[in-house]
């Protein structure tokens, strides 16, 4: 009953589950689906990082450390004993998602001895790490090469059902159902009475210290969960190109979030989510036209951000009430 | 009855000794006020009792119970609340938002992680309680930011003192307001320690404040204690119209 009362409350994501659903049937294209999974998936990795810089107010930089953890955590189970279980990819994805989990429960725990500009510094210099363990570690990750020969995708069984996972549709309605679950539980905590804890951290860590909160196990708490639903979005980038790469664990990764924070908003749940539809699509539309697409998108930021000084969604947030009534 | 009691502190910042051998006691169901000219060390003396350094040396005790060195945290949880002379509120939070933080942690919800958190009924109903009490419940729903000096100095107070502790610090609660701001918080001050029971330990700098409000005066001088007693007491001893008073002859 009451996790109907909860979904009641965030209806939104039923109504973006459902649409993104039914529009692949409605007009089936391959391009779309492999789209709207890319920006789904990174959607998924910015609002996860959102909880930290946007509601809690610490900006790590070294977020793709928890992305490679799920992606190569999914990839190494899928190619080395998918065949002998029946539910091989959701095990998987659990297994990237706990193990994201610890990584960052270790990596908090040091991390947040420091304060702020120190933070963001050692959570980049531990993805680093990540990323070189990744490229030694040949004979498990691939080295430089990665994950190749693809990642098998082995039937779910379920209840004497057995579903194919090898058609693209069906992997695009494990992602959209995996990614909508994970908004939902997300926004459930954002609106906890834990929620408002890590807001006013943000607002003043300070001052929490004098009203009973230990400031530092809080932030530890928020960087775990943050690090379980990149871990997530790791998982599902590897079945969406079939391949684990170094590249996600590499700095550049953590800026892509990032970006899409900046540009989407950051006081507003739906904000990253906005912002990894804007950035993904025009490098996916752009990129291919334009050989000096980053200078484009670069400038393309500044010039944004100096006249808006705060993501899209921040901005309309302020000018109507519009986003607070639809809860978003 | 003494509900804390410093002994012996003494706090030093490189050589330079911002409290050194203070030993005074705060009585429980009183409000006791702490005067001092500037950099006397009155809050030295918060931020060592409230845990935000530890003191170089000394004992600080706490109904029986030695905090010394502890958490700020912790000394919350003991039940010593305070707030700032620099405003230090929730500033993108409404004024409901910010009292209803200190009540989260108070009401042991903060580790709540599922529930919606407008469906605590217990936590709504006690926020309101204490927005009543500081009289700015028209004034709930407006971010902190937006709100005035006066204002956002109460709701300073407010913060502090939503988990019901069993003492409370104010420093300098009337700091940076006009006289009519200045009235209001009198009056709030007199009226939370009637109707709360709670013990009040201030700091100020307004005397007219000090002396409508208090029960009893610590003088605090370049980290020393000069004098301690009834306001009447204080008014006339010679030690403190030398160092401090001097000027103010009403």
């Amino acid at each position: 009953m009451r996790f109907l009362g909860l979904l009641r409350a965030n209806s939104w994501v039923l109504v973006l589950a459902a649409f993104l659903l039914i529009v692949p049937f409605l007009f089936p294209s391959l391009a779309f689906i492999n789209i709207v999974s890319e920006i789904l998936i990174m959607a998924l990795f910015a609002v996860s990082l959102n909880l930290l810089i946007g509601y809690t107010g610490f900006v790590s930089f070294g977020h793709a450390a928890f992305f490679a953890v799920g992606s190569y955590t999914v990839g190494i189970m899928l190619q080395r004993l998918s065949a002998s279980l029946p539910l091989a990819i959701p095990l998987a994805l659990l297994c990237g998602m706990i193990l994201s989990g610890i990584v960052a429960l270790v990596i908090g725990y040091f991390c947040t001895r420091l304060t702020a500009i120190y933070f963001a510094f050692l959570t980049l210099a531990f993805s680093q790490i990540i990323y070189a363990l990744i490229i030694k570690w040949e004979s498990f990750t691939g080295g430089d090469q990665g994950l190749v020969g693809g990642i098998p995708r082995p039937p779910i069984n379920l209840f004497g059902l057995s579903i194919d996972m090898t058609s693209p549709f069906s992997l695009y309605v494990l992602i959209v159902v995996a990614v909508c679950v994970s908004f939902l539980i997300i926004k459930i905590i954002i609106d906890s009475p834990f929620g408002w804890i890590i807001r006013a951290i943000r607002d003043n860590s300070e001052r929490m210290n004098f009203l009973g909160i230990n400031v530092r196990r809080y932030t530890i708490i928020v960087i775990v969960i943050s690090g379980i639903f990149t871990g997530l979005a790791g998982g599902l980038i590897a079945l969406h190109v079939s391949g684990s790469y170094p590249d996600h664990a590499f700095w550049t990764k953590s800026a892509e979030p990032i970006f899409m924070i900046m540009v989407g908003g950051m006081k507003v749940f739906a904000g990253p989510i906005l912002g990894a539809i804007i950035v993904t699509e025009l490098s996916a539309h752009l990129s291919s036209y334009i050989g000096l697409w980053g200078l484009i998108f670069g400038a393309f930021l500044v010039v944004f951000l100096m006249i808006s000084r705060q993501g899209i969604l921040d901005v309309l947030a302020l000018k109507t009430g519009l986003i607070k009534k639809l809860k978003l | 009855m003494a509900i804390l009691e410093i002994e012996n502190l003494t706090k030093k910042f490189g050589h330079v000794a911002a409290l050194s051998n203070v030993t005074l006691s705060i009585r429980d169901g009183e409000i006791t006020s702490l005067i001092g000219p500037n950099g006397a060390g009155k809050t030295t003396i918060y931020n060592v009792v409230t845990g935000k350094f530890p003191p170089t040396s000394g004992r600080i005790i706490f109904k029986g119970e030695d905090i010394t060195g502890l958490p700020s945290f912790t000394v919350w949880r003991k039940g010593i609340s305070r707030s700032f002379q620099i405003t230090n509120v929730f500033k993108t939070l409404t004024v409901l938002e910010n009292i209803r933080t200190a009540l989260i942690v108070h009401l042991g919800k903060s580790l709540q992680f599922f529930k919606p958190i407008d469906h605590y009924d217990d936590l709504y109903e006690k926020t309101l309680h204490i927005l009543k009490l500081i009289g700015l419940e028209d004034k709930k729903d407006l971010p902190c930011q937006e709100i005035s000096h006066g204002d956002m100095r109460i709701v300073e107070v407010g913060i502090a003192l939503a988990s019901e502790p069993e003492l409370i610090f104010l420093d300098e609660p009337t700091a940076g307001m006009n006289p009519e701001e200045t009235r209001r918080m009198v009056d709030l001050i007199k009226e939370l320690f009637e109707t709360t029971g709670t013990t009040f330990f201030i700091t100020e700098h307004d005397m007219n404040v000090v002396f409508s409000v208090s029960n009893r005066i610590i003088v605090l001088n370049y980290g020393e204690i000069l004098a301690d007693g009834t306001p009447e007491e204080i008014h006339q001893n010679e030690d403190v119209k030398r160092a401090y008073l001097g000027g103010v002859e009403k």
